[in-house]
């Protein structure tokens, strides 16, 4: 069954014809081409495919595409400010050199995102709770633990700008 | 490095005639005319294969290897560049397309020249008739912790050197100065004594038209600028945007997507499909029937994998289809104890150094066991392929894009230039991506097809039908005097792919015999991660362990002793018991182990801290030290060294791919875990630069690391853990 399905992505409106069951990861790739999203196992137990929908965390490899009607998806291209600055937890991934081959690395990013936008001060077992649906076969975890640390401060300086301003 | 010579360039096939054919020292108007693509202004000139100045004077640096997350690209850009004094901000990094131009002859030297000989996964890519010239095989494999050494050390230091001073001679030319006189810096030229200074496109040209120099000498360590040092890895950038295209990336115009089913039992064939129950799917379905496969081809990946969930398919029963894994060990072990009964081994390693008395020594045995492991990289399997106009591209992330390119030349009976490989990010590597099996299936598939195809894998295909580490044994028997070192090491294993040395031992022990047998397993082999160091670090770091225990020594003083005779293994064993703190006590239910081991020329130890708390196993901290001569990029080496060490942690905490009915039982990341980052241990790296002959970076902390923990096991709770994974096992204090 095909239907025609309204999308908020990255605040920008799509409309698709496509079956409600498929998974979001999938539209994303494959309808609207954006392929920074990945797929790793198809069932939710490597966080590479992880969006945000209002918000939120999500798997996108499991969650259908009627799931997501009339909310907003957020993936790693939707991220960046506005200018095109680097989100500071991309930044801190830059600095601490985190990534190797890459290809967790969109889903670790959104992970860390949605963990800094719910908890300034994440410590270090709130990092684990956060992370640790994210598989890096690379081994990076230390050091996404340190860019998550770095990215808090710079997100935590960037909120008392915009209070003090 | 001192002075090179012309000689020695003409040796590695690196400059004039028989160099041309690799597409060294390129010219305008020269006949290898595939290096044209990488020209995009006639005003650029490639001075040989690995470099490009443009007129804007930044610098293009061709890199023969694939990017799996190592920072290769930047690592041999950088050597290249410190030699010619390059401006950094100004360099550029781009991969060689798989042309044979830019085959890897650097690597195959540095195999059949080094102290490594020439591995059994280059044999089957250099099969390919069409890769063939003369003596020397065409290849490009990124592998074996080969790239810096070879590539880097031979071929992009020279070809920056030479470079450089090709700028220089041609300035001093154009200058009416003497050479002498001259130096460059970041890409510039520079006369103090007239005050000139011009940026070295403005001599490429007169450059270009210079024979190359007959000798050269290459930079020493205290005139380095970006060797050694850490600047940022220019392949990240696109990495934390999602901008980095992988394989499975790829999009082209009216591309359909493919996924399919391997015969289970590796060796089944297809029967037959069933396919009624798709008959009424809405959208376009095409089942494509493989000899050993069925592939799906729809819209969309989904789609496809829907559709193919619901065939009924029939492949056909053989011998294999009763074998479990316990059979396979059965297997291994007989196959030991018929080598031992009729002595038919073949014989790694044989040193007779001392007589000895039986009645005054003991001997101690023990028997060692690890499983199949699967790569399980990040990016399950994919490739793209689209065959048109009497023409095949291929899109792909390889670890081997030349061999890639044979493979599909042959299987299609093209011609090789018209096979085009496009190399994309690898979302690892860890030697899956050296062969080509999925390649050749996306071919197959997309001959059937009249548009370009994208064939992915499940993660449940890729468990499943990987090339696997092998499941192996390993028996061993010391002969021990009351005091002093064992008189002897006798070490009998099976199978024996790459490198010859990895059983080999370190330890001054007068009297030694290292042998192995074959049997043939039906589960196909690949190159994994360190490959025979990976299983070999383990068995000999726990034995040697266990010797120590046994002769009531402290493991690290023990091996200390063994030694004394190898400086290099001393000191990296010194700094990582002083790094570690080796004598300091523990807390309660705590223990800590040691090890060490040498693989593709790095000397790697480790000392794990570990914690036993209610049966639980906490893997606390890892202390590593590494000397490999230099490491090139410090950061890079760093994030080798800990990615190596979660590799094989994984492994050894959890790895295993076992055998039933013929098949593997094992399907996603539930029942194959990975180590997450709530168990992954503090790491504190520290590099000796020792300056011998460079080592590899990927790969040698992995070998290091069970054995480290299977030690430290030993020294908290007096179990001593003989077969991987450590989960198996009830761990109490
Ligand atoms: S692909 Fe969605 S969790 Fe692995
Ligand atoms: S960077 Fe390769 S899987 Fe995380």
């Amino acid at each position: 069954m095909l239907d025609m399905i309204a999308l908020n992505i990255n605040n920008k409106m799509y409309s698709i014809e496509i079956a409600p069951s498929t998974p979001i990861l999938w539209v994303l790739r494959e309808q609207i081409g954006l392929t920074g999203t990945k797929f790793g196992c198809g069932i939710s137990l490597c966080g590479a495919c992880t969006v945000h929908l209002d918000g939120q965390p999500i798997r996108s490899c499991v969650m259908p595409l009627s799931a997501a009607i009339d909310k907003k998806i957020t993936t790693i291209e939707g991220i960046e400010s506005v200018d095109g600055l680097l989100h500071p937890v991309q930044q801190a991934w830059l600095d601490e050199q985190i990534p190797q081959c890459g290809y967790c690395q969109s889903g670790q990013i959104m992970s860390a995102v949605a963990l800094l936008n719910a908890n300034q001060n994440p410590t270090d077992d709130d990092i684990n709770t956060a992370m640790q649906g994210n598989i890096c076969r690379c081994g990076t975890y230390n050091r996404i633990r340190a860019g998550i640390k770095k990215a808090a401060v710079v997100m935590k300086m960037d909120s008392k700008k915009q209070e003090n301003g | 490095m001192g002075k090179i010579t012309r000689r020695a360039f003409i040796g590695t096939g690196l400059l004039t005639s028989g160099a041309l054919v690799i597409g060294i020292s390129i010219r305008p108007g020269n006949r290898a005319k595939k290096v044209a693509s990488l020209i995009s202004d006639p005003e650029e000139h490639v001075f040989n294969v690995w470099i490009k100045i443009s007129p804007d004077n930044s610098v293009t640096v061709i890199v023969p290897h694939a990017e799996m997350g190592q920072g290769i690209h930047t690592t041999l850009a950088m050597m290249l560049a410190d030699e010619l004094d390059a401006d950094w901000g100004k360099v550029n990094i781009q991969e060689a397309p798989a042309h044979q131009e830019y085959a890897n002859h650097m690597m195959l030297k540095g195999f059949v020249a080094g102290d490594v000989d020439f591995p059994n996964f280059l044999v089957k890519t250099v099969d390919g008739a069409f890769l063939k010239i003369g003596k020397f095989m065409s290849f490009q494999v990124t592998g074996g912790s080969a790239s810096v050494r070879f590539t880097g050390e031979l071929g992009m230091r020279w070809a920056g050197a030479s470079t450089k001073h090709l700028l220089l001679t041609a300035a001093a030319q154009k200058w009416q100065v003497p050479k002498s006189e001259l130096y460059a810096v970041n890409s510039f030229i520079h006369h103090e004594k007239s005050n000139r200074k011009a940026p070295f496109s403005t001599f490429s040209k007169e450059a270009s038209l210079l024979d190359a120099p007959s000798s050269l000498t290459l930079k020493t360590i205290a005139e380095y600028r970006l060797m050694g040092s850490s600047p940022m890895r220019k392949d990240l950038p696109p990495k934390v945007t999602g901008k980095a295209r992988f394989g499975i990336d790829v999009v082209l115009p009216n591309m359909k997507y493919a996924t399919l089913k391997n015969a289970p039992v590796f060796g089944g064939k297809l029967i037959s499909v069933d396919d009624t129950a798709i008959e009424q799917l809405s959208g376009f379905h095409q089942v494509i029937k493989l000899d050993n496969a069925v592939a799906l081809v729809a819209e969309g990946y989904w789609q496809a994998k829907q559709a193919l969930d619901k065939l009924i398919i029939e492949f056909t029963r053989n011998d294999q289809d009763t074998i479990d894994q316990k059979d396979i060990f059965n297997q291994l072990n007989d196959a030991l104890d018929k080598a031992i009964k009729s002595d038919n081994f073949t014989t790694d390693l044989e040193l007779v150094n001392q007589e000895y008395d039986v009645l005054t020594s003991s001997s101690y045995t023990a028997n060692y066991q690890v499983p199949f492991l699967a790569h399980a990289t990040m990016e399950p399997m994919n490739c793209t392929v689209w065959l048109h106009d009497g023409i095949c591209e291929i899109w792909i992330g390889s670890q081997n894009p030349l061999g890639v390119r044979a493979a599909i030349a042959e299987l299609l009976e093209l011609a090789p230039d018209k096979v085009f490989v496009y190399n994309q990010f690898l979302g690892g590597g860890f030697g899956r991506r050296s062969e080509t099996d999925v390649a050749l299936q996306a071919a197959l598939i997309a001959k059937e097809i009249s548009a370009p195809v994208k064939l992915i894998w499940s993660r449940e295909e890729d468990i499943q039908h990987d090339f696997y580490r092998e499941a192996n044994i390993s028996r061993f028997n010391a002969v021990l005097s009351k005091e002093g070192p064992p008189i002897s090491w006798t070490n009998q294993f099976l199978f024996k792919h790459h490198p010859p040395e990895a059983a080999h031992i370190p330890y001054s022990i007068p009297n030694q015999l290292i042998q192995y047998t074959e049997t043939d397993l039906h589960v196909p082999w690949g190159n994994w991660r360190s490959v025979d160091h990976s299983m070999h670090g383990f068995f000999i770091e726990s034995f040697i362990d266990e010797l120590a225990n046994q002769q009531q020594q402290d493991p690290y003083q023990y091996r200390r002793k063994l030694l004394k005779h190898q400086p290099r293994f001393l000191k990296v064993l010194d700094l990582v018991a002083k790094k570690a703190n080796w004598r300091a006590p523990l807390p309660h239910h705590w223990g800590r182990g040691i090890a060490i081991h040498k693989s593709f020329g790095t000397i790697v130890a480790q000392v794990a801290e570990v914690a036993i708390i209610e049966g639980k196993l906490i893997i606390h901290r890892v202390v590593c030290v590494a000397d490999a001569g230099f490491a090139m990029h410090k950061d890079a080496f760093i994030a080798q060294m800990e990615s190596g060490i979660i590799y094989g942690l994984t492994a050894a905490l959890y790895g295993e791919i076992s055998i039933k009915e013929g098949a593997v039982q094992q399907r996603n990341f539930n029942d194959y875990p990975m180590l997450r980052i709530q168990e992954t241990p503090k790491i504190e790296t520290f590099i000796i630069n020792s300056l011998e002959k460079i080592g590899g970076a990927g790969e040698p902390s992995t070998p290091v690391i069970a054995p480290a923990v299977t030690n430290a096991i030993f020294n908290v709770s007096g179990k001593r853990i003989r077969e991987l994974p450590i989960n198996q096992h009830l761990l109490t204090v």
